[in-house]
């Protein structure tokens, strides 16, 4: 869109306004863009979020990818990859580490999905 | 190797530093910013705004030897950029910036690593920039707490935070102490074309590491000034996107005292540069008093000429004087040419220092105006910006607005060119990969932003899911993984076998370098009498024919278009030299002039001095002895001037009627030795009248070997470049040790 600079007319409104007031209002809008931003990561998770879930539980970057890439494909990562892993080795008695680096080479799932009631969506 | 310090007098041991690094942890997390210091005071000085001094080693200003080689630290930390695709060179380059006042150190990504969707590990080479890997970070924060310990003042670690892995990158940074990262979600939407809702949710992720790390954050603002054609008309959307970023990241929980706005001068001369940038300059700080400033410089118009764009620089740093600066970035002056080389990083750290020193207490003297033309356009640029939030909630909110083209706009909004960048909201790299949380929800760590339901499994780990883990890498470093490498060709070790040569404590082979080390590249600047074009070629044809290899013009300027131009080449020298087959003269043994002046304080010294013979060379003589050339004067030595052509026996005889300490004889002709003659004429004159033992007698002259004059009879001779300060020195010294023999006072 091209439009020709019609500050003149659009700020009138902002005229009589003092510096602190612009100021506050400046903040204010400001939020409200951000808010709904907000929102969405705290409602959402993504590859990368998971990913670095699993580097914080102790998971090398090699076996995280895989993990998260089978937890995607087995309709698993809206629960938490680091959750299916937690309730893996809760389930299964297995050490986290181990319940992981098996997740990570493609075994389990089979298991892993029962415990979250075939994967379906909860929330 | 674990007890491996650095020696000032050696090069810095890459291979100890990469050994052991599966055990190193980092032994501090988050950012330092300088304190100011409480004595103001240094050498014959006092400052109004220099930080604490480094405690340790620093390599002070040009002219600081001068005044007791004093190191001031002006406040602004200052960063400068290292990444030249080799990493374990970069760890030498970080030691010398940070030995010239750099404390900030930035390293830049390989090209391509923000669409890596994971962690690069190993050490591959890089272009355009390092690939971030934990074993680069982690060996080059454990060689900056080696040199931080040389320096005595924090080092800041930094690199970038972004693409489409930048929270597992934000882990990483976290877990291996990096101090300072860019993290801005509208810098991937924008300029890497990731899909937006992917990066803003990833961006809540990486944020709240960021916060929990302490590091510092910078946003990405900047890089609409280097993208949109008219550059200073971007302004108002600038104050935008660092107000998105700064409110988003305060709202994760990063305090606002990190959060650190990348604000450039948008535009450059020839442009009235101040006065176009300064009322931006003042509108966000008006705006933004809760944040941090981090004044980067000018790139968008930087050439080829260092000369240039130096000046652009110092210009910039006038207006972070005039306004704030917490962080002073530096550009290399040679930005515009190449990848940066050592020495630019060098120069942009010390140009920071001296502009910055040269301007300490200026707003002591002057003030900014609270109306005019300043404040006037301020207010419209904070306007222009309040309008520019006001249409993006009309049409619906950030994403709409992107996918609008409302960014990067050449237009000075209001004003519009239609040529923003655009991007769908379910377009771009990542688009389909955000899911939605489901109600049970997990993850037991540290750091988690958003949605997480840790009470299905533990109602008292609710503040504290790493409980369930027993903690997680943050609280037990000791679970990370560390890999060393993937790539057998592609690795540091490779690299380093390669100029093994080149290293170590007992190398003797030596190459020119400026970005790696034996790259062999020299740099040549020459002026042809000729046109551009010409020049150009015939540049290249010098250095063929100086037989280097790979030769570029790397920069050219115009002295006038028929009369000549000005050319530099880069080249590689293709051949090494042995340290031990150069004849490496000794450095004259000179004692610091305040020392002399001492001495001289101690106990007054009178010479008599003239050029000797039928000679009638006297600038020689001159530079030695007056003090506007820096001569022995200066140091308060008494110099009686008997001319030129002096017969010697004049000059002996003025000594004895003077009771001169010294005599100081010039001698330049050299026909048939007859300088040498002179000597030995003033010996042996001397001697007859029973007064050698009671005068030093020095001999000074182009033609004058030292050793020689001496065996003629001289205390000392001097050569060719010989300066006031070398005759002082051993005036000074060679009376000391008569003084010690006991034969002085005569």
């Amino acid at each position: 869109m091209r439009r020709e600079d019609d500050y003149e007319v659009r700020s009138a409104h902002l005229k009589s306004m003092s510096d602190e007031e612009l100021k506050d209002y400046f903040w204010k809008l400001a939020q409200q863009v951000v808010d709904p931003l907000l929102e969405l990561g705290y409602k959402n998770t993504s590859p990368a979020i998971e990913r670095s879930v699993l580097l914080r539980m102790g998971f090398s970057s090699l076996e995280a990818k895989p993990m998260v890439e089978q937890a995607i494909a087995h309709n698993l990562i809206s629960h938490g990859v680091g959750n299916v892993v937690y309730r893996l080795s809760k389930a299964t008695g297995m050490p986290l580490l181990d319940a992981g680096k098996a997740l990570a080479r493609g075994e389990l799932w089979d298991k892993a999905e029962t415990l979250f009631e075939g994967g379906k969506h909860n929330g | 190797m674990a007890d491996y310090k650095l020696d000032p007098n050696e090069r810095i041991d890459v291979e100890a530093v990469l050994q052991d690094l599966e055990h190193y942890h980092p032994r501090r997390r988050g950012w330092v910013w300088r304190k100011k210091a409480e004595n103001q005071d240094m050498g014959p000085f006092h400052y109004r705004e220099i930080s604490e001094p480094m405690k340790g080693e620093s390599v002070g200003l040009m002219t600081a030897h001068y005044f007791d080689n004093i190191d001031p630290q002006p406040m602004p930390t200052i960063t400068t950029e290292i990444a030249s695709g080799r990493f374990e060179d970069d760890i030498r380059r970080m030691r010398m910036a940070a030995h010239h006042g750099a404390d900030h150190i930035m390293v830049i990504r390989t090209a391509g690593q923000s669409h890596f969707d994971g962690l690069i590990e190993g050490t591959p080479q890089g272009i355009g920039g390092v690939p971030i890997t934990r074993k680069q970070v982690r060996a080059q924060r454990k060689a900056l707490d080696m040199i931080e310990d040389e320096i005595g003042r924090p080092i800041n670690y930094h690199s970038y935070v972004s693409g489409v892995a930048g929270p597992d990158v934000a882990v990483m940074f976290a877990e291996e102490g990096v101090n300072g990262c860019h993290q801005d979600p509208q810098y991937n939407v924008i300029y890497r074309n990731i899909n937006m809702i992917r990066s803003f949710v990833d961006a809540c992720e990486s944020k709240k590491i960021i916060a929990w790390a302490d590091m510092a954050q910078i946003d990405g603002a900047h890089n609409a000034n280097a993208t949109a054609r008219e550059a200073w008309k971007v302004m108002p959307e600038l104050m935008v996107q660092h107000a998105i970023n700064a409110i988003f990241s305060a709202k994760v929980g990063i305090k606002k005292g990190n959060i650190c706005l990348s604000t450039v001068p948008p535009s450059a001369t020839p442009a009235p540069e101040v006065f176009m940038d300064l009322p931006y300059a003042v509108a966000l700080r008006d705006l933004f008093t809760e944040y941090r400033m981090r004044a980067q410089m000018n790139t968008k118009y930087v050439e080829s000429s260092t000369r240039d764009a130096t000046v652009t620089h110092v210009l910039d740093m006038l207006i972070s004087k005039l306004t704030s600066a917490d962080i002073q970035s530096t550009i290399t002056p040679d930005e515009g040419r190449n990848v940066p080389w050592h020495i630019y990083n060098i120069e942009a750290c010390d140009t920071a220092k001296q502009t910055l020193l040269g301007l300490d207490g200026l707003m002591d003297m002057v003030e900014l105006k609270k109306d005019g033309p300043l404040r006037e356009k301020a207010r419209e640029l904070k306007e222009r910006a309040v309008l520019f939030f006001e249409e993006i909630l009309e049409v619906g909110g950030y994403f709409n607005a992107v996918q609008q083209g409302f960014f990067v706009d050449s237009g000075f909004y209001p004003e519009r060119g239609g040529d923003g960048i655009f991007r769908e909201i379910d377009g771009g790299v990542g688009v389909g990969t955000v899911y939605e949380r489901a109600e049970d929800y997990m993850a037991p760590v540290t750091a988690h932003y958003g949605y997480n339901n840790v009470a299905q499994y533990d109602e008292t780990a609710v503040n504290d899911p790493a409980k369930l883990i027993g903690g997680c890498t943050f609280e037990d470093p000791e679970k990370i993984v560390y890999i060393d490498e993937l790539d057998e060709e592609d690795n540091v070790n490779v690299r380093m076998a390669e100029t093994a040569k080149y290293r170590g404590k007992d190398c003797h082979t030596l190459k020119p370098e400026m970005e790696w080390l034996a790259d062999g590249i020299v740099m040549i600047t020459m002026f042809f009498p000729t046109s551009k074009k010409i020049a150009e070629a015939a540049a290249v044809e010098v250095g063929r024919r100086m037989g280097l290899q790979e030769v570029e013009v790397i920069s050219r300027e115009i002295m006038q278009q028929a009369e000549g131009t000005r050319v530099e080449i880069k080249g590689k020298v293709n051949f090494d030299l042995d340290i031990n087959e150069l004849e490496i003269p000794e450095e004259p043994d000179v004692l610091t002039e305040q020392e002399i002046w001492d001495d001289i304080q101690r106990k007054p010294m009178t010479v008599v001095c003239g050029t000797v013979g039928n000679d009638e060379h006297s600038v020689g003589l001159r530079e030695i002895i007056d003090i506007k050339h820096g001569g022995i004067e200066k140091y308060g030595i008494k110099v009686h001037y008997l001319g030129t052509s002096v017969p010697v026996e004049k000059l002996v005889n003025a000594a004895i009627e003077l009771d001169a300490d010294a005599i100081l004889a010039s001698t330049i002709i050299s026909h048939d030795d007859i300088h040498y003659k002179n000597i030995a004429n003033i010996d042996r004159l001397a001697r007859e009248m029973g007064v050698r033992d009671k005068l030093i007698f020095i001999v000074g002259g182009t033609q004058i070997t030292p050793e020689i004059a001496v065996q003629m009879g001289a205390d000392a001779g001097f050569g060719r470049g010989t300066k006031g300060i070398h005759d002082a020195t051993f005036l000074v010294k060679r009376r000391r040790e008569l003084e010690a023999a006991g034969k002085w006072p005569r």
